[in-house]
């Protein structure tokens, strides 16, 4: 039985004349954590701001918690907690006063938005800044607080959009903490990200997003699995071996890198076809100086699917 | 595992009213404004210090040269400042409106279960507030130098009536602006070009009579004016004419388009 928290069918989006989101199918399963992976521009706020009923779709439907987000709107806004790309936290109030007002604008009694506050202060390491307003607060700490501001009401599911862009690394790691323990808690996340390796490290499953299209879906193994499989390394000690090591491996997928007297072999199974290997090298009298397992990286899953690199700088200034 | 401060449902949101909730949720928003007024208080300084300028700029520099007949020039005046401060006042609204679009406010505000209009009622009353305090310290300062006004308290209450409906109405405009001009720099101008010729092509420094008949078809009829000259009338005791009810349904017609209006923009177009 699976029971999905999030449901998206064939949803689409233009603006103007530009296809933004060109059909998107996926479910998340409730618990779980989905990254939403893709370079700028691809649609990822897009595809987030339809979810949070921010944007109406053009076409296609989509349910959060079984709600419709075109139809019972209000019925979704109870049910989510959104921390969008910016830090939308009021600036001249006071980081307390900014979470007990979120609680309860989340329809939270007084008392309960008041403990929420505290709570979550303490949970993001901000009780000792809690009644300085939040202009003097560094670009992490309005981070730490939007975060917070989303899990006052501790909603079910939470749209996460880029939520540890521009971030420095202790703010950064504070952020996946909390999303491990949201989910271990029982909520489900959608979020959206340009690293791989936050993809890699925090999702359940992966959906790959380039051009308004998932061009591919699956666990973090899945995806790389797709590109291809892990690669043994071998460099020979001596260049007049390297020759030699390259006909003993002959017939398996290998790659040859002279300069460095490396010879890279695809490995199909298991462990015993490194034994047989390193035996054919033995055989043909090569001597080995350093051995490698390599395992595609996410960026190689990437530039297999796209054809581009993760990260296109050239489209980072986006409208 | 021990129980997590995150875990679902760990709070639940109070069962109350659909109506309860209306005011709940502007009622926090308003809120949220007035502690702006106070944590704010330069900007409250500026838009005061404004209007006294012009109020002390027009009473001893170009007062004298403007003839208002048996009206002494400072009485005329004080109805004029009034009006115009609280329309350049009114521009906070869009102000406010922009940076909350800027910040993402907005977004994270329309993601929540509330009322459509509430952000927008909350600047809109954060105004209002600051309007009142405008307008009281605006009269002190033209009872020292020599406005004698003829209200009855009455009257008194008229005057404030008609300012805050007026204020009130103008903000709703200004919101629209907010909305639309979507980043704090534009919003700037297009305030100046509204607020502009509404206020001085008006009755608010100069009697009309004088003006060229093209500006003066166009200043006699506006809604500035008729607020301006109710204002003015109950005062000082000039003629009220049609003034005071043109200025109602003026401002409660405004009202009725721009606030509706205002809400579909933020629900629909409010994002970037």
């Amino acid at each position: 039985m699976t029971d999905d928290a999030i449901v998206i069918e064939d949803l689409r989006k233009n603006f103007k004349d530009v296809k933004v989101l060109e059909g998107i199918d996926l479910k998340v399963e409730r618990g779980t954590v989905l990254a939403l992976l893709g370079p700028n521009g691809a649609g990822k706020t897009t595809t987030i701001r339809i979810l949070s009923t921010l944007l109406q779709p053009d076409d296609g439907r989509a349910y959060i918690n079984g709600h419709d987000v075109v139809k019972d709107p209000d019925a979704v806004r109870a049910s989510i907690g959104l921390t969008g790309q910016y830090a939308a936290v009021d600036e001249l109030l006071t980081g307390r006063e900014n979470l007990e007002m979120m609680g309860r604008l989340y329809h939270l009694s007084k008392a309960d938005s008041r403990t929420r506050a505290e709570e979550m202060l303490a949970e993001f390491e901000l009780t000792d800044a809690a009644n300085r307003a939040v202009k003097t607060y560094s670009g992490g700490m309005k981070r730490r607080l939007d975060v917070a501001a989303s899990l006052i009401a501790a909603p079910p599911i939470l749209f996460l959009d880029e939520p540890t862009t521009g971030l420095d690394p202790r703010s950064r790691l504070k952020v996946w903490d909390i999303v491990q323990q949201l989910v271990d808690a029982g909520a489900t996340i959608f979020l959206t990200t340009q690293y791989l390796d936050e993809a890699d490290k925090l999702a359940d499953r992966i959906a790959v997003l380039d051009h308004g299209r998932i061009i591919a879906e699956g666990t973090a193994d899945e995806l790389k699995e797709k590109v291809g499989k892990d690669r043994l390394e071998v460099t020979v000690t001596k260049e007049s071996d390297f020759d030699a090591a390259l006909r003993a491996v002959e017939g398996a997928a290998a790659q040859s890198d002279p300069e460095e007297r490396r010879v890279s072999v695809a490995m199909e199974g298991g462990v015993h076809e490194v034994k047989e290997l390193l035996d054919r090298l033995e055989r043909a009298g090569v001597k080995i100086e350093g051995l490698a397992l390599h395992k595609p990286t996410l960026d190689d899953v990437f530039l297999h699917l796209t054809g581009h690199e993760a990260m296109e700088n050239d489209q980072v200034t986006k409208k | 595992m021990s129980r997590s401060k995150f875990a679902i449902g760990s709070v639940k949101p109070e069962q109350r009213s659909k109506l309860y909730w209306m005011f709940s949720d502007s009622g926090v928003l308003i809120k949220r404004s007035l502690s702006h007024i106070v944590k704010n208080r330069d900007q409250v300084l500026g838009l005061t210090i404004q209007p006294i300028m012009f109020m002390l700029l027009f009473r001893y520099v170009f007062g004298g040269a403007i003839n208002t007949g048996s009206v002494s020039y400072v009485n005329f005046l004080v109805a004029g400042i009034l009006i115009q401060s609280a329309a350049f006042g009114a521009l906070t609204t869009s102000l406010s409106v922009a940076t909350d679009l800027q910040k993402g406010l907005i977004d994270r505000i329309k993601s929540l279960p509330i009322v459509g209009w509430g952000l927008l009622m909350g600047h809109v009353v954060g105004d209002l507030a600051r309007n009142l305090i405008q307008s009281l310290v605006m009269i002190g300062i033209g009872l020292l130098v020599g406005f004698r006004p003829s209200a009855s308290p009455y009257e008194w209450l008229l005057i404030a009536g008609i300012v805050l409906l007026f204020t009130f109405a103008i903000s709703w405009i200004a919101a629209i602006m907010g909305l639309v001009a979507r980043s704090v720099e534009s919003v700037q101008w297009m305030g100046f070009f509204l607020v502009f010729p509404l206020t001085f092509a008006s009755a608010a420094f100069a009697p009309t009579q004088t003006m060229a008949k093209w500006l003066r078809v166009f200043a006699e009829n506006q809604p500035v004016t008729h607020v301006i000259e109710a204002v003015r009338a109950l005062m000082i005791g000039t003629p009220i004419g049609n003034h005071a009810w043109l200025a109602a349904v003026w401002c409660i017609g405004i009202i009725a388009v721009a606030m509706p209006f205002a809400t579909h923009l933020f629900r629909k177009y409010g994002g970037r």
